[in-house]
């Protein structure tokens, strides 16, 4: 479970991104992040993902206590984590299964067992026989499904995904949602931060609208403040 | 899951070596300057060992020259060789007669004429002592020394030692030089080592942060640049001894032309396996701990950002 409480967070620039946010996720759940560029959608993945910390009040994921997270207990925190970027982030110079492989090599995996599980993940994202590519041989939807393979494959318990879909066309964009949906439903819990509301409509999960850092609500369907944004 | 930590330190090790191959020039670079640091100590301290044994003749180079009183008869003579000869630390004593001195003295100074206007014989008979190599200290001489004086048939006890107390002072010089080369050089190796990896790790930022952020523990972050310290070092070690090698080969055929002028069969002998080892391994040590310094100022500054 991730719970928010009363979470502000300021960065060194002066700039307050999110302003005592509260709110809380199921474990198993599928929510998605919705608001305008800027509302504070990435801030909360990077409180989830340890990349940044509060400064005022509680992330809790799984009843740890983030904040007071010392650094030494980080490593083994995010080998509970998939993250999904944007940007897809892939070491440009590693093949695809290197890429993909990285999560479980970081956590000792046998070689027998890394090799069965990078090509079940890249089975689940439809890029089988691509594992000696480099990146950039890969079309940008490619390059999103071996993000999303990575991800996952060392069978995370939380999946936080940062527009995972910007880059992709409505089509893959449904697609890679699709994913997401099959993760949640081997209780994997997972956190989209989009704007695209077309695809949030589409998939009836619960969304949490933030707004200049501020969470406006929670529901099924966007809010109507936030349709009226767009 | 021993099976899966040693197949990440073979992955970091292959690693590393690759990237240091894909990149043959500066590799090669850093580890001719590394080389040369490392062949300074090992070259001194080839030069030492080849000195000691182009030195090892000096018991013989130490006897003394003991003289005695002209009235001394050859039969005592005799009698204190045979004295000597029960000494610790006397190899072999040679009694020169003064007839015998004298006939060679005749021989070799062009003034046979001369002497055979004088009544007698002015020359006295000489021992010759021939000292242990155990007994060749300064301390060892000064007692034997001391043992002929006190003897009532010696005039004089002659002991030409300067000239060794100067190269043993000499030899004890450039262990020191040596010592300290190897310290000062061996600072110059982690820092160039900690410069490379430095520079390595803000080429790999990027990557860096995406291991972090999947759960990569500094030690597993750590790692490839560790191998890649000592396999820098590793390479130094192993240019410097072909550094070394190169130049003892040039110096060889000099250095048997001076030793036979001398009438020595010396020949300069190149690093044995175990300088060769140690510089190896002090290298690849170097290596190593340059790379570990640099890497925890440095990765540790390194989090994941989006």
């Amino acid at each position: 479970m991730i719970v928010f409480e009363r979470v502000t967070k300021r960065y060194p620039n002066g700039r307050e991104a999110l302003t005592g946010a509260s709110f809380s996720i199921d474990t198993g759940e599928m929510v998605f992040l919705t608001g305008r560029s800027g509302a504070g959608k990435s801030t909360v993945l990077k409180l989830i993902a340890l990349i940044e910390r509060p400064t005022r009040g509680t992330v809790s994921v799984d009843g740890l206590n983030l904040g007071q997270m010392r650094p030494h207990r980080l490593p083994a925190y995010r080998r509970m984590l998939g993250v999904v970027f944007q940007e897809h982030r892939l070491l440009a110079d590693r093949p695809v299964f290197d890429n993909v492989a990285l999560p479980l090599v970081v956590s000792g995996a046998k070689p027998a067992e890394v090799d069965k599980r990078v090509r079940a993940a890249l089975d689940q994202v439809g890029l089988r026989g691509r594992e000696p590519m480099l990146p950039n041989e890969l079309s940008v939807g490619e390059q999103q499904r071996v993000g999303i393979a990575r991800a996952v494959v060392a069978r995370p318990r939380v999946l936080i995904a940062d527009e995972p879909t910007g880059n992709l066309d409505p089509d893959l964009a449904l697609e890679v949602m699709r994913l997401f949906k099959r993760f949640q439903d081997v209780g994997v819990t997972v956190v989209v931060a989009t704007h695209d509301l077309h695809l949030v409509q589409q998939f009836g999960q619960r969304s949490i609208v933030l707004e200049a850092g501020r969470v406006l609500g929670s529901g099924e369907a966007p809010l109507p403040s936030m349709t009226a944004s767009r | 899951m021993l099976s899966g930590y040693i197949a990440h330190h073979l992955r970091a090790l292959l690693g590393s070596a690759g990237r240091l191959a894909r990149a043959p020039f500066a590799t090669f670079m850093t580890a001719l300057v590394i080389a040369l640091a490392l062949a300074t100590p090992l070259g001194l301290a080839v030069l030492v060992r080849n000195a000691l044994a182009a030195t090892g003749g000096f018991a013989a180079a130490m006897d003394l020259s003991v003289y005695l009183h002209a009235s001394v008869p050859l039969s005592r003579a005799q009698a204190l060789a045979h004295a000597a000869r029960a000494r610790a630390g006397v190899a072999a004593v040679d009694v020169i007669s003064a007839d015998d001195a004298l006939q060679e003295f005749r021989r070799y100074s062009g003034f046979g004429d001369a002497l055979a206007a004088l009544p007698g014989n002015p020359l006295p008979n000489v021992l010759r002592v021939h000292p242990t190599a155990q007994a060749s200290s300064a301390q060892a001489l000064a007692a034997l020394r001391n043992w002929f004086a006190s003897r009532p048939e010696v005039e004089v006890v002659q002991v030409d030692a300067d000239w060794v107390r100067r190269f043993n002072a000499l030899l004890e010089l450039l262990r020191r030089v040596l010592w300290v080369a190897g310290a000062v050089l061996s600072a110059a190796v982690l820092v160039v080592v900690g410069n490379t990896i430095r520079l390595e790790i803000a080429n790999r930022r990027a990557e860096i942060e995406v291991v972090k952020l999947v759960g990569g523990s500094d030690a597993f972050v750590r790692r490839p640049f560790l191998y890649t310290g000592a396999l820098y070092g590793a390479t130094g070690a192993l240019l410097a001894w072909a550094v070394v090698a190169a130049a003892l080969l040039a110096l060889q055929g000099p250095v048997s032309d001076l030793a036979q002028a001398y009438g020595s069969r010396f020949g300069i002998a190149g690093p044995t396996l175990p300088e060769a080892g140690l510089t190896l391994g002090a290298g690849t040590l170097l290596g190593w701990l340059g790379a570990w310094v640099s890497a925890a100022r440095h990765l540790h500054s390194i989090e994941p950002r989006e």
